[in-house]
C-alpha cells in the first residue's frame, strides 16, 4: 500500500518531502512523486500520514 | 530600466534648506521625525538604529533610499490561511504569497550578486516565501543566507514567517547574523484565530479550529520572545480584515508591544474572488483607507506603527514600492555568467545618505517650528497625496506615478502615513479617463497633490474634485514642502478664501501594481 500525488493539483511547493519520514517522496521531472516501494503510508511511524497532512492542495491521496 | 530612481534624483537637485538654529530638542513635542517608524537618533537607542537605518522596511526615513530585494526560495508552508491561496501564481500580482519564479539557493545567491552590482542602493535581502521560510525545516533558507554571508558579507538578512515554526529555528537564526525577522500575528485570541487559520501541520500532525489557532498562538509568542531576548529585532506584520480581527487588532499591538517586537504594520486584507482565496471566495470585504488609518491612529502610543508597507510580492526587486524584479529573470541571470559582488559603489552611496540625513534632520525641525510660530495649533491637519520615486523628494510625473505617498501634515508636523497605489494612469501621453478616477478615488481624502508635472486636463479633474494638484515645489524635499503648503493653506482657510475638506474617505487598491517597464 502507498500514498500517491494528483500530478494536476500539485503546487509544487516540496512541503511534503520535507516531512516524509522514509525519503520516499522526490522531485523528478518536474514534478514530486512518490516512490511506492519506498512508502509505508507512515504506519507505525505516524498517527496520519505526513505528505497528506502537510499538503496545501490536499493532493497526497491513497493510491 | 528607464524609471529606475536615478542617483541624481536624490543629488544635487535642491538645496539644502539652511540649517537649523533650532536645537533638536526644542523640537522634540512631535516633529515629523519622531513620529512613527522615521524617528532618527534622538529617540532611538543608537544599536538599534545602526540595524535599522539602512532598512527600508523598518526605517520609514530609509525607505526613500535603500533597496530590498526578496528571493523566492522557500515554496512550502505549514499552516493554511482564509486570505492566502498556495496554488494562485499571477504575475500581474502583488501581494505577499503570490511569486511567479521559485528559486534554489544557487539561482538565489546568483541572482542577489547580479542586482547589487547594477542597484548600490541595495542593503537587504529577505526571504518571505512565497510559503513560510521556516517550514520545510527551513533548509532553503538557511542554505541561501550561509552563501551569501561568503559572498556579500555587508548586505543585512531577514526573514518573514507565520511563527510556527519559529521556536525551533531562533538559534540557527542567530547564528547566520539575520538581525531582522518579521511574523505575521493576525491574533492573539484563538477565538478570533481560527476564523483566519482552518489549519496548521505542527508535530506530525494536522490540527483545525480552535487548537490550530492556540498552538498556533503560544508558537508565535515564544518565538517572539525568545528573539526579541536575544536582541534580534522584530517586526509583526497583521492583515486587517474588517469584521473578524479589526478590533482586536488593538490588543496584538499591546501584546507584542509587552513582547519587545520593534514595528507593527497592520496591513490591509486583499481579497477579491478572482485570487481564490477562501475570503476572496466567501466576499470577505477589506478595509477602506480611512479604515485603515483610523486603526494605524489608535494603535499610535503602543508599538511604533510602519505605514510604508508596499506588501511586496516574494521575489520584488528594488525600492519599496517599486518592483524591478522583470529585469532579473533566471533566463537572463543563468546567461550572466559567474557574477563577482564588488562593494564599492553600495559603500559610496551609503556614504552619500548618511550625509544626506544630517541636513535633513536639522531642515525638517526648522520648517516645523517656523509652521507652528505663524499657524499655531488650532487647524486641522490635511493629507496630501505625493509623486515620489525617492529620495524624500517630489519628483514624480502625476502620470507616471504608479502611487502616491500620503503625508499628514498640520501644526504638529508632517508625517509619512501611507501610501495609495493607482494604476499607471498615463501610459502614452494621452490620459485615460477611467484610470483618471481610479486615481481620484484613491486619493480622494486629500486635500492636495504634490507632482513634479501635472498636465492640464487631470489638473482640472484634481481641482473638480476637491484636489488642488501642486507641481511649484518639484524636486523639493516633500516635508518641508508639506509644511510650506500647510501654512499657505491655514492663511487661505482663515481668509475664508477655501473650505476644509474633511470626512472624505479612499478606496485601497489592491494588486495591480507589477511595475512592468518600458
Ligand atoms: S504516506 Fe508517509 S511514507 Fe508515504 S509518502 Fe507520504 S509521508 Fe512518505
Ligand atoms: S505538499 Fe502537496 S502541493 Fe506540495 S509538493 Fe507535495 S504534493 Fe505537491
Ligand atoms: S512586504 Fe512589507 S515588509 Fe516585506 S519588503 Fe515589502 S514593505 Fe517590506
Amino acid at each position: 500500500m502507498a500514498y500517491k500525488i494528483k500530478a494536476s493539483d500539485c503546487t509544487a511547493c516540496g512541503a511534503c518531502e520535507a516531512e516524509c519520514p522514509n525519503g520516499a517522496i522526490s522531485f523528478k521531472k518536474g514534478a514530486y512523486a512518490i516512490n511506492p516501494s519506498i512508502c509505508t503510508e507512515c504506519k507505525g511511524q505516524f498517527d496520519s500520514a505526513q505528505c497528506a497532512s502537510v499538503c496545501p492542495a490536499d493532493c497526497c491521496v491513497p493510491a | 530600466m528607464g524609471n529606475v530612481i536615478s542617483l541624481d534624483s536624490i543629488l544635487g537637485l535642491g538645496e539644502l534648506k539652511a540649517p537649523a538654529e533650532t536645537p533638536v530638542a526644542a523640537a522634540s513635542g512631535c516633529v515629523s521625525s519622531s513620529c512613527g517608524s522615521s524617528d532618527g537618533p534622538a529617540d532611538m537607542d543608537p544599536a538599534v538604529w545602526e540595524k535599522v537605518k539602512n532598512h527600508p522596511c523598518y526605517s520609514e526615513e530609509a525607505h526613500h533610499y535603500f533597496a530590498r530585494m526578496h528571493v523566492a526560495v522557500a515554496p512550502a508552508c505549514n499552516i493554511q490561511c482564509n486570505y492566502c491561496n498556495r496554488k494562485y501564481d499571477c504575475s500581474n500580482e502583488s501581494r505577499p504569497g503570490v511569486v511567479s519564479e521559485k528559486l534554489t539557493p544557487d539561482q538565489a545567491l546568483k541572482k542577489i550578486l547580479a542586482v547589487a552590482q547594477e542597484i548600490p542602493q541595495l542593503s537587504v535581502i529577505g526571504i518571505a516565501g512565497p510559503g513560510d521560510s521556516l517550514a520545510a525545516n527551513g533548509k532553503n533558507t538557511f542554505k541561501t543566507f550561509e552563501m551569501l554571508q561568503k559572498k556579500a558579507p555587508d548586505l543585512k538578512l531577514c526573514l518573514s514567517t507565520n511563527g510556527l515554526a519559529l521556536p525551533d529555528h531562533v538559534e540557527t537564526i542567530a547564528r547566520y547574523n539575520i538581525d531582522h525577522v518579521t511574523i505575521t500575528i493576525n491574533a492573539v485570541d484563538p477565538e478570533v484565530g481560527q476564523h483566519i487559520y482552518p489549519w496548521i501541520f505542527h508535530d506530525h500532525r494536522r490540527w483545525t479550529g480552535l487548537d490550530a489557532a492556540k498552538i498556533l498562538h503560544e508558537r508565535q509568542m515564544l518565538g517572539l520572545e525568545m528573539l526579541t531576548s536575544r536582541g534580534i529585532l522584530v517586526k509583526v506584520n497583521s492583515v486587517m480584515i474588517p469584521g473578524i480581527n479589526d478590533e482586536h487588532l488593538l490588543e496584538v499591538n499591546k501584546a507584542v508591544k509587552a513582547r519587545g517586537a520593534f514595528l507593527h504594520n497592520i496591513m490591509p486584507l486583499i481579497s477579491d474572488p478572482a485570487h481564490g482565496t477562501h475570503f476572496g471566495l466567501t466576499g470577505q470585504r477589506g478595509p477602506t483607507a480611512q479604515e485603515l488609518k483610523a486603526l494605524q491612529d489608535q494603535c499610535e502610543g503602543g508599538v511604533k506603527l510602519m505605514r510604508h508597507c508596499r506588501q511586496c510580492r516574494a521575489d520584488a526587486v528594488g525600492l519599496l514600492g517599486e518592483d524591478r524584479g522583470d529585469e532579473f529573470t533566471l533566463d537572463r541571470i543563468e546567461a550572466m555568467g559567474e557574477v563577482d559582488y564588488d562593494a564599492e559603489a553600495a559603500r559610496t552611496y551609503r556614504e552619500h545618505v548618511e550625509n544626506e540625513r544630517a541636513g535633513r534632520h536639522a531642515a525638517k525641525a526648522a520648517a516645523q517650528a517656523e509652521v507652528v510660530e505663524t499657524v499655531g495649533d488650532t487647524v486641522q491637519p490635511i493629507l496630501i497625496a505625493v509623486a515620489t520615486k525617492g529620495g524624500e523628494r517630489i519628483n514624480e510625473h502625476f502620470g507616471h506615478a504608479k502611487e502616491f505617498q500620503i503625508y499628514e501634515v498640520g501644526p504638529k508636523g508632517a508625517k509619512f502615513v501611507g501610501h495609495r497605489r493607482v494604476d499607471q494612469y498615463c501610459e502614452g501621453g494621452s490620459g485615460d479617463e477611467d484610470a483618471l478616477d481610479t486615481v481620484l478615488s484613491a486619493i480622494n481624502d486629500c486635500a492636495a497633490v504634490f507632482v513634479a508635472k501635472v498636465g492640464g486636463c487631470p489638473s482640472k479633474k484634481l481641482e473638480a474634485a476637491g484636489i488642488e494638484p501642486v507641481d511649484r515645489f518639484a524636486f523639493e524635499y516633500i516635508e518641508e514642502s508639506a509644511l510650506t503648503y500647510f501654512k499657505d493653506y491655514a492663511e487661505r482657510l482663515s481668509q475664508g478664501a477655501i473650505n476644509s475638506r474633511a470626512g472624505q474617505d479612499a478606496v485601497i487598491r489592491t494588486g495591480a501594481f507589477t511595475a512592468r517597464r518600458a
